[in-house]
C-alpha cells in the first residue's frame, strides 16, 4: 500500500449505490477484473472509465456503496487505479469490500464541500492528511486490525500470511 | 451490565466475557451462505492455497440468481459450482429447483435463534426474523471462511424500533418497512443492529418478519432482529436442522436510538425511483402508468403475498396496458399457491408465471424492462439500472398495491380493491406445506 497518493478529484453525491458503480446484470457474466474496470460507474458517469487515471480520488456524499454486497463494485474501482474514496460514511458491506481489496476508504465529512471535480489533491495515509490548494484536512486513523488487512494488500494476502502460506 | 442481543451473541461466539460496541471480534459462524456467486468465491478460495474446507458443513449454497440459466455463461457458472460442491462434500446444496436462498434456508430449518449466519448477499439480514444474527458479507470473506472458518465483525450499536397497534386495511409490513426507511433514510441505521420489538412485532407471521428484516439493510443496518417467540419455535418444530438456544437483549440494555411506531398510523406507500428512501404515500403517485408489475423476490413473494394478489385478481383481467410477472419465492410456495388455486387466479387474469428464483430483480432475466418503461415491483431495491436497463424506472410497493396496479395499469391505491383477510387466513391455515404463514 502506497503511503502517499496524488490525483484528480471525481465528485459524486449521496447514496452512490453498487448498481450504478457496477451494474447487477454483469455480476455473473463479467469475471475478469480488467473487464470489470471497463464498466466502473457505468450507470452514473459513463465518462469515468475512459478518463480516470491511477491515483485519482473519488469524493462523494454519505452512504457510499449502499445496496448489493457485490465485491466487483470495489474491485472495478481498484483496477482502474482509484487511490482512495473519501465520504462522510460508507455502507458497511462496501466498507468491508474496500478493506478486503486494499482500496482505502476514508471517512471524512470535511472535504466534501471544499474540493471540486478536477482539483488535484494528495493523501498521506501515514500522517492521516488530505492536502490540496484549498487546505489540509486530517482524518482519523484506521482501526489496527483493519489497517493490517489493507497493509497486506487485502484479505486474501492477509489470510495467506496468517496461515503461514506466505512469509 | 445489561447487554444487547448483538453484544451477547458476539461475545459468546468470540469466547470472551463481554464486548463493547466498536470493538472487533472474530467468530466462526453456524452458516455461511453463498449462491450463484459461489463459482467466483471458489476461485478466490483456491487463491488462498489450501486444499480443504475448514468445515464443509458451515457452507450452504443455493442456486437462485439466474435459474434455470439464461445462457451459456450462467450455465457454466452453475456447472463450476456443482463441481466444487461435489469435490468438497458440501451437503447443504440446493440446486436450481428450490427457490430464493433466504426463503429456501427458512423452509429447510437452517435459520435458527441464537446462531450467527452470514451470507454473501446483502439481504442476509433476513435471518433475524428467526432471532439469528444474520448479516451480509463479501465474496472474499466467504472464501476466507472456507479456508479458516473465521470472519471479523465490528460489534454494532443497537437501534430499537418498538411496534404497537394494528394495521388499517390495505396496509402491510412492506408499507411499515418503507415508511421507516423513508423516515430515517437509506443510511439511518448504518453499521447498527436494529431490534424490532413490541406487541405488534410479536404478532407478525414468519413471512411478515422476513419482509421486515430483509429490508433492514436498505437503511444500512448490519442486522435486523426480532426477538424469537412461540411463532418462531412452532415454525421450527420438526424443521430445525439442529438444536438452538435463543439469545435476547437484557432488560435495561443500552439502545443508542429508540423509535416508537403505532401501526395504525401507517398508510400504503410507494418508494419512487431511484432510491429506497424516496417514499411517498400511494395517493401522491396514483395514476402513474406502469408498463410492468412484478410480484416476486425475497422480500414479498411468499404464500401470503400471492394470496392477496390472487384474491384481488380472481375473475378479473389485468389492464392491456401492462404486464404482470409473478415469481414465487420458492417451489414450496409455488406448490401451495397451485393447491389453493392462486396460480389459476393469477394466470387466468393475465399474469405470467416464472420459475422460483430471483428473476428480474437484479436484471438477469425473466422480466427486464424496455427503455422508458416503468415497473411497480414488490422487491427491495429500485436503484437506477437495477432491473437491467438504466433507461427504466422501478417503484416499490406491497403485493396488494401491485395487484391493484396490475388491474388498472396505473399506480392504484390498494384500498380500492379490498380483500377478505379472514378468508385468506383460513386458506393459509389449511395449506399443508407452509403452516405458519398467517397474516398477523
Amino acid at each position: 500500500m502506497e503511503k502517499v497518493i496524488k490525483g484528480r478529484v471525481w465528485k459524486y453525491g449521496d447514496d452512490v449505490n453498487t448498481d450504478v458503480i457496477f451494474p447487477g446484470k454483469y455480476t455473473y457474466t463479467v469475471n475478469d477484473p480488467e473487464e470489470m474496470g471497463k464498466h466502473a460507474m457505468e450507470d452514473l458517469d459513463p465518462e469515468f472509465t475512459d478518463k480516470v487515471e491511477p491515483g485519482d480520488v473519488i469524493i462523494a456524499g454519505k452512504n457510499f456503496g449502499c445496496g448489493s454486497s457485490r465485491e466487483q463494485a470495489a474491485v472495478c474501482l481498484k483496477v482502474k487505479g482509484v487511490g482512495a474514496i473519501i465520504a462522510p460514511s460508507f455502507s458497511r458491506i462496501y466498507f468491508r469490500n474496500g478493506v478486503n481489496n486494499g482500496l482505502p476508504l476514508i471517512t471524512s465529512s470535511e472535504v466534501q464541500n471544499v474540493f471540486e471535480h478536477g482539483d488535484t489533491i494528495e493523501i498521506d495515509f501515514e500522517a492521516g492528511e488530505i492536502r490540496g490548494d484549498k487546505g489540509t484536512f486530517s482524518f482519523p486513523p484506521f482501526n489496527e486490525f483493519v489497517f493490517g488487512i489493507m497493509e497486506a494488500g487485502g484479505l486474501i494476502p492477509y489470510t495467506r500470511k496468517r496461515m503461514g502460506i506466505d512469509a | 451490565m445489561p447487554k444487547t442481543f448483538s453484544e451477547k451473541i458476539l461475545a459468546k461466539y468470540a469466547g470472551v466475557e463481554e464486548v463493547e460496541p466498536g470493538s472487533i471480534v472474530e467468530v466462526i459462524p453456524d452458516v455461511a451462505m453463498s449462491h450463484d456467486n459461489t463459482a467466483a468465491i471458489s476461485k478466490t478460495f483456491e487463491k488462498i492455497g489450501v486444499d480443504k474446507l475448514y468445515d464443509p458443513d458451515i457452507h450452504l449454497i443455493v442456486l437462485d440468481h439466474c435459474v434455470p440459466p439464461a445462457n451459456a455463461t450462467f450455465a457454466e457458472n452453475h456447472r463450476q459450482i456443482r463441481t466444487f460442491v461435489k469435490k468438497h462434500g458440501i451437503k447443504n446444496f440446493y440446486d436450481i429447483n428450490h427457490g430464493i436462498c433466504h426463503q429456501v434456508m427458512a423452509e429447510n430449518g437452517h435459520c435458527l435463534p441464537g446462531t450467527i449466519m452470514t451470507g454473501s448477499d446483502s439481504h442476509s439480514t433476513t435471518y433475524g426474523a428467526f432471532g439469528a444474527f444474520g448479516t451480509g458479507v463479501t465474496r472474499s470473506e466467504t472464501a476466507v471462511i472456507m479456508a479458516t472458518g473465521k470472519i471479523w465483525f465490528r460489534v454494532p450499536e443497537t437501534m430499537r424500533i418498538h411496534l404497537t397497534g394494528t394495521f388499517k386495511d390495505g396496509v402491510y409490513v412492506k408499507d411499515l418497512a418503507l415508511h421507516i426507511i423513508g423516515k430515517i433514510s437509506a443510511d439511518g441505521a448504518l453499521y447498527r443492529a436494529v431490534e424490532y420489538d413490541g406487541p405488534a412485532a410479536h404478532r407478525f407471521s414468519i413471512s411478515e418478519r422476513m419482509t421486515l428484516t430483509n429490508l433492514a439493510v436498505e437503511m444500512g443496518a448490519k442486522v435486523g432482529y426480532v426477538p424469537p417467540d412461540e411463532i418462531v419455535y412452532n415454525y421450527l418444530e420438526g424443521r430445525a436442522v439442529k438444536e438452538y438456544e435463543p439469545v435476547f437483549s437484557d432488560e435495561g440494555c443500552h439502545y443508542d436510538e429508540v423509535l416508537e411506531i403505532d401501526l395504525g398510523t401507517i398508510e400504503p406507500v410507494v418508494a419512487a425511483p431511484h432510491t429506497v428512501d424516496n417514499v411517498k404515500p400511494v395517493g401522491e403517485l396514483e395514476g402513474e402508468p406502469m408498463e410492468q408489475v412484478f410480484v416476486g423476490t425475497c422480500n414479498n413473494a411468499r404464500l401470503d403475498d400471492l394470496a392477496v394478489l390472487a384474491h384481488v385478481l380472481k375473475d378479473k383481467t389485468i389492464s392491456s396496458e401492462t404486464r404482470l410477472v409473478v415469481i414465487p419465492a420458492s417451489s414450496k410456495v409455488m406448490i401451495d399457491a397451485m393447491r389453493l388455486g392462486y396460480v389459476d387466479s393469477i394466470v387466468s387474469a393475465g399474469g405470467t408465471l416464472g420459475t422460483p428464483g430471483c428473476g428480474p430483480c437484479m436484471g438477469n432475466h425473466m422480466g427486464v424492462p424496455g427503455n422508458n418503461e416503468k415497473t411497480l415491483s414488490t422487491a427491495n431495491r429500485n436503484f437506477k439500472g437495477r432491473m437491467g436497463n438504466r433507461e427504466s424506472e422501478v417503484y416499490l410497493a406491497s403485493p396488494h398495491t401491485a395487484a391493484a396496479t396490475a388491474l388498472s395499469g396505473r399506480i392504484t391505491d390498494p384500498r380500492n380493491h379490498p380483500v377478505d383477510w379472514d378468508a385468506i387466513r383460513e386458506e393459509l391455515q389449511e395449506a399443508t406445506l407452509s403452516p405458519v404463514l398467517v397474516k398477523a
